[in-house]
């Protein structure tokens, strides 16, 4: 009620409950006859879309809370307006400026981005639009639509609302839509108009149409549409028909094929399913970022101590306590404007550039570039960059992820006879085959009928549309035939190679007219087929039926499907010849459909009709009503043999997957698929090897013994061998096979409360003890359970889920970060990804080299980030004790607002860009220096607290190096004296060069450009203080900078001492680098030493090595 | 449409990525540029820290380093300093009873002398300073308490100082000219220094008080309003600072050294760094090559006592002392430049130790495998 007040909220028909869930459109705007329900007019909003984000007149205010909302931009606006109330050290600007700047930088981003879309979305409103009104075509622009509203489309057009099918310019009432735009997939979809309304074809009739729709309220999934459309005839009870979403064109979808189409509008504007599925998907965030986010916290908290502790010591006694109070705050607050540099604004603005800017380098990467897709790495959030090196678990799908999902039909068994194609008898599998019995060529009977009835039930038990037209866009997937103009289209690649397999066996299909399948036979006779029904594939039931009426009258069903699903519902026929066959081609990593027919009386036809229009007439849980007819219609089957097609690996996936086991990894495939084949393609994909010891948690063994047996077993075996093996864990491995309904026992157990032992744990430590782990036999939610399940471990593994089709989003979206393939299987993956690759073997590449390097950079980033802070703050803090704790400012307020907007930034954010410690070439090589980067080993306390300590030490140094420098005597030759802002000018410029320089020592990778911004800022750090100081500058109020800089610099022994500082604060970062490189040096280091080694012959390695002591590197 | 299909697909065989048979929309090609920058392919000098690479440093700067430390360091023992403390904090100072004894508003000065003796005679121009400890000029409401445009001589900050100022902006009605702490607070004890001869008499050593302060404080960020002609006029309807006793046109009589370019003033007005600091005073010039500028023997030193430190617990010296091209006495410099060098040139030892074991143990470990 509520929600619906909210939406609607003029409607007077809330009282009535039908209302809360449905719809009713009236086409063209008719009243209904007399006599039927009375005439509510409802309201709907009109067809705007409205994509943009603000107004003109909100966006100001809007975009300033949206943008405060976030931590890090709030605390500094509370920072600058600390200054601007109270006294603070220094001004507001120094602040401010920056704050503005990020600010105004993203106020202008997003407000472009805004413009574009209301430019986007004026285009889109205004586009015309033909809409039917008293029998002729007018056209109108595309927000004045409304519900109801009879639309005409013609030929590539794009849909402009969400439309119910009346009537197209074919005679069947069909036509083709690409939904490229909506999902990606570029085939064409067949959508159908309800067989009574296919009649009205032109203006004049569809306008006579007298009908109204109920649906449902509209909702964002996008493959469901559930109606009922209600025709009235001569004042005739009305006619009712089931409305599905093949009735339903969506917009953004684009009519293909076909000329003109008259349609319906039923649901407009910010209704329609598109704009529903807008809403952008949750934020994931990486680990890296919530370290560093905690690190911010704490150096926050310390910095407030730090202030405390200062200004309680200056707090005057003398005060009255109230007044010593307020005092005692201001103070604090004046601390805490000092010491807020430490957590520069420029962090985050350059933690953002680099992040975006990385993550072209991904797109631009040739290697990762598909020639045949025509498609590179797509990247769609780049939060996650480093987080690529930082993965521990792979989950990834088999079909179409591990393998091509380009199907090939191999053989067919009927009855346990064994057909091959003829097409691809290559020597090889006529061998394999050949051992079992061939096509036998004097068929009995019995079995000459059931190779009929095997052959005609492939051809007719599908939803392949067949191709015709001369101009095909898109991905063509058929393979043409003797026949030039006819392709197979199929949403499934099996079909495709099923149909084209009965081609080359004789059987071809032609064509779906006029409801009538029409079969090309072996004698080159054409059999018609009326199409009754058809029962779709869906992933639960995984099997389809079609019932179709014989030219003899004989109403038929066949269903296929997979074995699990067919064998339970099978009543006789040779089950099992079939069932041996079908293990057989399981086990060399063959797809196998079962298929079965079932014969159905007149009576019992009837009764499957009733049931199936009842199903289909619900408004209300139509998908139940649907499975719970299809299940009583699919049963008694007479099982006629099993079909195998090769799903071949996809290039270089065994080569992947043993680079990834050598990174460190734990590969773990999900699939659907049944046990064998999958576990066929796990050996072929270099999962599992010949020495890999498999553990088995299925179904299977569960029955025969107690699932809480079998789990302790397991964790025996795998426990006992780790502590006899001890040290070298890699040379016994253990592969892990368990199927969806042990899985499900085990997530259940947790449920019921703690049994005798918690069987997840006891899963998960089996399945971290084992280097590969296969789970067969996935529903999509599964998958995802998994993944959620080791991500909940306690050692909070980072995983990566790796998949190309539907089912797979659930568990690309768990995991942390989620890569989906460009497949064939649509781009729903693709879509819901955080990144997305043509090719499963441009994970390697993604995950060892460009994970890797992101990995260090943004490392390397946020330590340096704080140690120039440190570095920059920390002298500040001394100072306050020879001051007076007066908050007094060590360095002049342009030092202070520049040091991290413009002297220290360019040659960091460019290191976090182009830095490579090794060459990409040897990361490739290598994969195990990925274990060197893994546990997130670069931002560990131990790392954490060298840089602090490191930037602590630096600090004290210049501090006090200028301390003593100034103690009490000139260092000038005419004896003239400095003041305050030559000390502090004197330690910035150490400081500068020093924080410089240590970014240098750690750049392993110099190209022009690094060279250009360490010298460059460097340079114009010099440049801007001879400016900064050379001149009066007339708008300022003070002039304290004036020839300080090259007053200092005129001294000898002010130069004497910079040089002297910046060696003193590099030197220990030098010793500790070589030091830890000569005496425990790790991986990568190592790798980096024998680099310049790798290039020469290996007899010149040999000399080079025997000399090396005196003249290596 | 067979043919036309065939085609397309040996055109992609023949030119890789030149077109691709995506959707019509697709005009341009996606494949990515093979550009160096865009593959992280640039060229690159690829440098690594080792022993090997670090151990030439180390002895270069060592070698570098240490002459340069014993340079520093001899220099830095040549030359002479002498500090005479005068702030009488203890009764049986000279100054004890100046300090005492001090009121705002005394008419008459109080004026003390201490006697001090050289050992030694200071060669070349000698260079006279005072010292104040415990004051903190790096004050923050000290430091900011100034208005450069008023020193400059703009007209308008004359009359109508900076906000910075307060407490010390205005006079009654009168705008202060220079305004701020830091000028109120300005040093004003007269130092004089005499010679005693061997004889009993006394001789005034001449003092200049010019080039005390830096040239281009004196000549650009420090002017006077209107000019330096007639200051008496310019700085009408200004009043003098609170702690003053004279305005600040009457600083002096040579109207180069007066009002705002009084470099006495200017030396003041450059805040010092630390609470304990020395400011130039005075320079005593050599005069000719035989006799030093400062010979040994007896000396009083002369002051009018007006500055007041005893509120603060302040100490006030007087040092004389002689200048090298690196400045004043401070040993500092010369000992870390021997203390890094000796250290570099220690860890280059180390290093090379630890480079000869364990670069040879990489290597024979590195090569078989």
């Amino acid at each position: 009620m509520v929600l619906c007040n909210v939406l609607f909220p003029d409607c007077t028909c809330m009282g009535e409950e039908i209302w809360l869930d449905s719809r009713t459109v009236y086409i063209g705007h008719k009243e209904p006859p007399p006599g039927a329900e009375a005439y509510i007019p409802q309201r709907y909003p009109d067809n705007r879309i409205v994509s943009s984000k603000y107004t003109s007149w909100n966006f100001i205010p809007k975009n300033l809370f949206e943008q405060f909302r976030r931590i890090a931009n709030f605390y500094f606006l509370a920072i600058f307006l600390v200054q601007l109330i109270i006294d603070t050290p220094t001004s507001p600007v120094t602040s401010g400026l920056p704050l503005f700047f990020v600010i105004t930088v993203t106020a202008i981003k997003q407000g472009y981005e805004d413009w574009l879309r209301h430019k986007a979305d004026c285009s889109i409103n205004e586009c015309p639009v033909d809409v039917v009104q008293q029998g002729k075509v007018v056209r109108t622009q595309s927000h004045k639509l409304r519900v109801g509203d009879i639309v005409m489309v013609r030929e590539d057009e794009t849909f402009p609302c969400d439309l119910i099918l009346l009537s197209s310019s074919r005679h069947d009432g069909t036509c083709y839509v690409t939904t490229a735009s909506l999902d990606g997939e570029s085939s064409h979809k067949t959508y159908y108009a309800v067989q009574d309304t296919v009649a009205f074809r032109t203006e004049r009739e569809v306008d006579s149409l007298h009908a109204t729709i109920e649906c449902e309220q509209p909702q964002p999934d996008l493959y469901k549409f559930v109606g009922r459309i209600n025709i009235y005839k001569d004042r005739e009870e009305p006619l009712a028909r089931p409305l599905g979403a093949e009735n339903l064109l969506l917009r953004g979808a684009t009519l293909k094929n076909t000329q003109h189409i008259y349609a319906v509008a039923v649901y407009t504007g910010m209704e329609t399913k598109m704009a529903l599925n807008y809403q952008s998907k949750s934020q994931k965030r990486s680990a890296v970022e919530n370290s560093f986010n905690l690190r911010l916290k704490d150096t926050v908290l310390t910095a407030s101590v730090k202030n405390h502790l200062l200004s309680n010591s200056t707090s005057l006694v003398c005060l009255p306590f109230l007044l010593q109070v307020i005092r005692a705050f201001t103070d604090f607050l004046a601390f805490m404007v000092l010491f807020n540099y430490i957590i520069p604004v420029s962090m985050y603005v350059t933690v953002e550039m680099q992040k975006f800017l990385g993550s072209y380098f991904i797109t631009w990467d040739e290697e990762m570039f598909d020639e045949e897709l025509g498609e590179g790495a797509l990247v769609n959030t780049s939060d996650l960059n480093e987080e690529l090196g930082q993965v521990e678990y792979v989950f990834t799908d088999k079909t179409g992820t591990l393998t091509e999902n380009n199907m090939e039909f191999i053989e067919c068994c009927v009855d346990g006879n064994v057909y091959i194609p003829h097409a691809i008898c290559n020597g090889q599998i006529l061998s394999a085959a050949s051992s079992i019995d061939m096509i036998d060529s004097s068929p009995g009977g019995y079995r000459r009928e059931h190779e009929d009835l095997f052959f005609r039930a492939l051809c007719l038990c599908h939803t392949v549309q067949v191709k015709e037209e001369e101009t095909v866009d898109g991905i063509k997937r058929g393979i043409h035939q003797g026949r030039p103009t006819s392709f197979y289209i199929s949403s499934s690649p099996d079909e495709v190679a099923l149909v084209e397999g009965m081609k080359r066996l004789g059987y071809t299909y032609l064509r779906l007219k006029d409801n009538y399948m029409e079969i090309l036979n072996k004698d080159d006779e054409i059999e018609r087929f009326e199409l009754l029904h058809v029962l779709n594939f869906d992933s639960v039931r995984r099997r389809m039926s079609v019932i179709v009426r014989s030219s003899s009258g004989e109403c038929l069903l066949f269903c296929k499907g997979a074995d699990s699903s067919i064998f339970p519902r099978v009543v006789s026929g040779k089950v099992e010849q079939v069932k041996a066959r079908v293990e057989q081609n399981a086990v060399e990593g063959l797809r196998t459909l079962c298929v079965a027919y079932r014969r159905l009386s007149e009576s019992e036809y009837k009764e499957a009709r009733r049931h199936l229009n009842e199903a289909q007439l619900a408004l209300q849980d139509r998908e139940q009503r649907l499975a719970q007819a299809y299940d009583t219609i699919e049963k008694d089957f007479v099982l006629l043999g099993a079909t195998a097609v090769e799903d071949r690996l996809q290039e270089k996936a065994a080569d992947t997957i043993e680079s990834l086991h050598k990174a460190g990894m734990k590969v773990w495939v999900l699939t659907g698929d049944k046990m064998e084949t999958a576990a066929a393609t796990c050996y072929a994909s270099k999962l599992f090897r010949r020495s890999t010891q498999i553990l088995e948690l299925t179904k299977k063994r569960t029955e025969e013994q107690s699932l809480h047996d079998v789990l302790f077993e397991l964790s025996r075996t795998v426990l006992r061998q780790r502590s006899i093996s001890g040290l070298s864990v890699d040379c016994l491995d253990f592969g892990l096979i368990i199927d969806g309904a042990t899985l499900s026992a085990i997530l259940k157990s947790k449920q019921e409360g703690a049994g005798p032992g918690n069987y997840r744990e006891i899963f998960l430590e089996i399945g971290r003890n084992c280097s590969a782990v296969l789970c067969c036999r996935m529903a999509p939610l599964q998958k995802a359970q998994i993944v959620k399940l080791i991500k909940a471990s306690k050692e909070h593994p980072i995983t990566l889920a790796i998949g190309d089709g539907a089912n797979d989003v659930s568990m690309i979206l768990e995991a942390h970060v989620g890569i989906g393939i460009m497949g064939k299987e649509g781009r729903q993956a693709a879509r819901n990804s955080d990144y997305a690759i043509p090719k499963f073997k441009h994970l390697k590449k993604m995950l060892l080299v460009h994970g890797h390097y992101y990995y260090i950079r943004i490392a390397e980033l946020v330590q340096y980030f704080f140690y120039k802070n440190v570095c920059f703050i920390f002298p500040q803090f001394l100072y306050q004790f020879f001051c007076g704790f007066s908050q007094q400012p060590l360095y002049d307020t342009a030092y202070l607002t520049l040091y991290n907007i413009s002297f220290t930034s360019l040659p960091i954010l460019l290191y976090s860009l182009v830095e490579q410690h090794i060459t990409t070439e040897r990361l490739k090589r290598d994969p195990s220096l990925y274990k060197d980067i893994a546990k997130n080993s670069l931002l560990r306390w131990p790392v954490f607290i060298y840089w602090t300590c490191l930037g602590v030490f630096d600090a004290v140094v210049f501090f006090f190096g200028a301390y003593f420098l100034f103690d009490n005597t000139t260092f000038t030759s005419n004896g003239q004296m400095f003041g305050n802002w030559t000390f502090g000018t004197l330690v910035f410029t150490v400081l500068v060069f020093t924080v410089t320089l240590k970014l240098a020592l750690d750049t392993h990778h110099w190209t022009w450009i690094n060279h250009f911004v360490i010298w460059g800022s460097l340079l114009f750090y010099v440049i801007f203080s001879l400016l900064w100081g050379g001149i009066i500058w007339p708008f300022l109020n003070y002039q304290r900078m004036y020839y300080v800089f090259m007053q200092m610099l005129s001294s000898g022994p002010a130069w004497l001492s910079i040089i002297l500082l910046i060696t003193v604060s590099l030197l220990p970062d030098v010793i500790k680098k070589v030091l830890c490189r000569a005496v425990c040096p790790t991986a990568t280091e190592r790798a980096q030493s024998t680099r310049p080694c790798l290039t020469v012959e290996p007899s010149t390695i040999f000399m080079l090595s025997q000399s090396s002591s005196r003249m290596s590197f | 449409m067979m043919a036309s299909s065939y085609n397309a697909k040996e055109e992609d065989g023949h030119h890789p990525g030149a077109s691709n048979n995506g959707g019509p929309g697709v005009v341009k090609s996606k494949k990515p540029d093979n550009t160096a920058f865009k593959q992280q392919r640039l060229p690159a000098w690829q440098p690594i820290l080792t022993a090997g690479t670090v151990l030439p440093a180390f002895f270069v700067i060592g070698l570098i380093f240490i002459p340069i430390g014993i340079g520093l360091y001899v220099t830095s023992n040549n030359i002479k300093e002498y500090e005479i403390d005068y702030t009488g904090a203890d009764p049986g100072d000279e100054c004890y009873n100046c300090s005492q004894n001090f009121t705002w508003n005394s008419t008459t000065p109080c004026v003390c002398s201490v006697p001090f003796t050289l050992t030694q005679p200071f060669e070349s121009n000698v260079f006279m300073y005072y010292g104040l400890s415990n004051f903190y000029q790096n004050h923050r409401r000290y430091v900011k308490s100034r208005d450069d445009s008023q020193l400059n001589g703009d007209s308008s900050a004359l009359m109508n100082p900076s906000k910075e100022c307060e407490p010390y902006r205005t006079s009654g009605a009168q705008p202060i000219a220079p305004c701020g702490a830091i000028a109120n607070s300005l040093f004003n004890d007269t130092l004089e220094l005499y010679y005693i001869d061997s004889n009993g008499t006394s001789n005034a050593v001449p003092l200049v008080k010019k080039g005390i302060a830096w040239w281009t404080d004196k000549h650009v960020k420090f002017r006077n309003p209107g000019g330096n002609d007639n200051l008496t006029i310019a700085f009408q309807g200004t009043s003098k600072p609170v702690n003053w006793r004279k305005p600040v046109f009457e600083m002096d009589t040579d109207p180069e050294n007066n009002g705002f370019i009084n470099e006495d003033f200017i030396v003041w007005m450059r805040t010092a760094a630390l609470p304990t600091f020395r400011k130039l005073y005075r320079i005593i010039q050599k005069k000719s090559s035989s006799t030093p500028t400062l010979a040994s023997g007896n000396y009083v030193l002369n002051i009018t006592y007006n500055y007041p430190v005893r509120s603060f617990d302040g100490r006030k010296r007087m040092i004389l002392s002689t200048i090298s091209w690196m400045g004043g006495k401070n040993p500092f410099l010369g000992i870390a430049y021997i203390t890094v060098g000796s250290i570099c040139f220690f860890l280059g030892v180390v290093l090379l130790i630890i480079h000869h074991k364990y670069d040879t143990r990489n290597n024979s470990a590195d090569i078989p495998g």
